[in-house]
């Protein structure tokens, strides 16, 4: 497997300083431990949000960093929850007095590494809540699993929470949008080709020539089948209808419509399944009033992608659209 | 040798050499049902603590050395594997705090305290294909060796084959906690890289105390 890597075990830390680099504009980066924060924090009397879990998902989370998304990422090692030191450095530093929300996706080691963090932050008296975001419809919610996976709808909780946060809301007022949002919020994946981790240098699971993973998890983790390779459009309503009927999406929604690229499939794919996801949505009176279509929450060079569904109202619409200004998503201002 | 503060050193060196040496293979149990990183984060985990137990001269107790232990692998490892080792060691030390040498009594304690560390914190049951399932039988076992007269070294043993047979034992399961937990019936016929990884670790227990 070619990578354009130096030594496996410097990856995170070069992509890191690399970023920093780039986006000296927008955000500081600290080595020791390693977090991404916007380049003016800690921002008096806002509350700060912090983000964080196992590289290779970029540009989730470090890309998000910066005026009306994330104060801070935490970026760990490959597919590994970062440990509690960076996380509780990273809260230090964005708290700028009105408390840190934690946004974490649900993984056995992100919860139990944010927890210990929350945990020392409390210690140090700063108020930290934390919402867990689990939009993956793929897994079952069920006393029998670790629960439902959080995947690319984090970036539209980080967005919305984001925006709330700059508005000036307190910790408890933004906590309830970022879990208003995961209550709405649902997605569903697909892989094409497993992707390969650095340090272990070979893929993470194995698909045949003509083989998809359906309900793919943004580690390569299993879903719900293993299907032949379908037309695109027919992939699309494989995995739009589970998400749609999951909380249930119904006519007259004004949704949010979100195609995340998987980090190896070309845009001009993502735009065929944008069209037909579109087309799905309409047939069932569901209006499309916001969308994004890009890579946004990768799973390194994984052919794949999934498809995020938000029901908005007027109050997430404002928030969706305020300024943003960060690495990989900016408008408005 | 008496299990003591050099049998505790002994445990954590032993542990990150024969980690490192099987850290491809538990990075491929985890491949299989997981995300094929854990060999790679304990590695990473235990060779950390090496540099500091060179400064660690004044210790005089194993509680001394596994609370740094503990420390360093929450601090170090990730995933889950960090806080729920971590727990464990903190626990274990918190157990036998402030004593010399262990007796049968004392290590029956501190096994015991690690498992219930784990559970405290990542809420996983007998059965649930995960560390647990090697951790309780190692822990049943070394409260029937203490039952029946066996000193603290072969309570540790007796740990340890219990460990190694309650990993074996997780290959029919279906996991209900971790990441493997998404698999489900796909997990049947691999073998829990945690519950390996407890089995590794408590053979080193075993094995230090009888060098």
């Amino acid at each position: 497997m070619k990578k354009l890597v130096n030594d496996p075990k410097n990856v995170v830390d070069e992509a890191v300083a690399g970023f920093g680099a780039a986006h000296g504009d927008i955000v500081r980066v600290s080595l020791d431990p390693v977090f991404i924060v916007r380049s003016d924090a800690p921002v008096a009397g806002k509350v700060g949000i912090v983000s964080g879990g196992g590289s290779g998902h970029e540009p989730l989370h470090g890309g998000f960093v910066g005026s009306g998304m994330l104060d801070a990422a935490v970026p760990g090692a490959v597919f590994t929850s970062p440990t509690p030191d960076p996380i509780l450095a990273a809260t230090k530093a964005v708290d700028g007095g009105a408390g840190v929300l934690h946004i974490v996706k649900n993984y056995t080691g992100d919860v139990l590494n944010f927890e210990t963090a929350a945990d020392l932050a409390a210690a140090d008296e700063i108020e930290v809540r934390t919402v867990i975001v689990n939009d993956d419809v793929a897994v079952k919610d069920s006393l029998y699993t670790a629960g439902r996976r959080g995947v690319a709808g984090t970036v539209l909780v980080e967005k919305i929470a984001g925006a709330a946060a700059e508005r000036g809301d307190d910790l408890t007022a933004v906590a309830a949008v970022a879990e208003k949002v995961i209550g709405r919020v649902r997605s569903m994946g697909v892989a094409l080709t497993p992707c390969v981790v650095p340090h272990a240098g070979e893929p993470s699971f194995t698909l045949a020539d003509d083989e998809i993973e359906i309900g793919i998890g943004i580690h390569g983790e299993p879903g719900r089948e293993r299907i032949k390779l379908e037309p695109a459009d027919a992939i699309v309503d494989r995995i739009l209808a589970p998400i749609l009927d999951d909380i249930p999406f119904t006519r007259g929604d004004k949704v949010l419509l979100f195609v995340n690229g998987m980090g190896g499939t070309p845009q001009v794919e993502l735009y065929i399944v944008f069209r037909r996801a579109a087309e799905v949505l309409a047939e069932r009176g569901i209006e499309v009033t916001r969308t994004l279509v890009g890579n946004f929450t990768t799973s390194l060079e994984m052919q794949g992608m999934s498809i995020t569904v938000l029901t908005l109202d007027d109050e997430l619409t404002a928030l969706w659209d305020a300024p943003v200004h960060t690495a990989a998503l900016r408008w408005g201002k | 040798m008496s299990v003591d503060v050099a049998w505790a050193e002994a445990w954590i060196r032993t542990s990150a050499r024969v980690l490192s040496e099987h850290r491809a293979r538990l990075n491929t149990l985890d491949r299989e049902i997981g995300d094929g990183d854990h060999g790679e984060n304990m590695d990473r985990g235990f060779q950390a603590i090496l540099p500091k137990l060179d400064g660690l001269t004044d210790a005089t107790t194993p509680a001394d050395l596994l609370k740094v232990l503990a420390s360093t692998l929450i601090s170090t490892v990730g995933g889950a594997a960090g806080p729920l080792y971590g727990t464990a060691y903190l626990k274990a030390a918190g157990a036998v705090s402030g004593t010399a040498e262990l007796d049968g009594d004392a290590v029956v304690a501190l096994l015991t305290a690690g498992r219930d560390g784990i559970v405290l914190r990542g809420k996983a049951e007998s059965g649930d294909k995960t560390m647990i399932d090697a951790w309780t039988p190692a822990v049943d076992a070394a409260a029937v060796a203490l039952a029946a007269g066996a000193g603290a070294d072969q309570i540790l043993a007796a740990a340890a084959d219990a460990a190694e047979a309650g990993a074996v034992a997780t290959e029919p399961l279906v996991a209900r906690k971790g990441r493997a937990s998404y698999l489900g019936e796909r997990a049947i016929g691999h073998r829990d890289p945690g519950a390996e990884s407890t089995a590794l670790i408590l053979r080193c227990a075993a094995d230090a105390a009888q060098s």
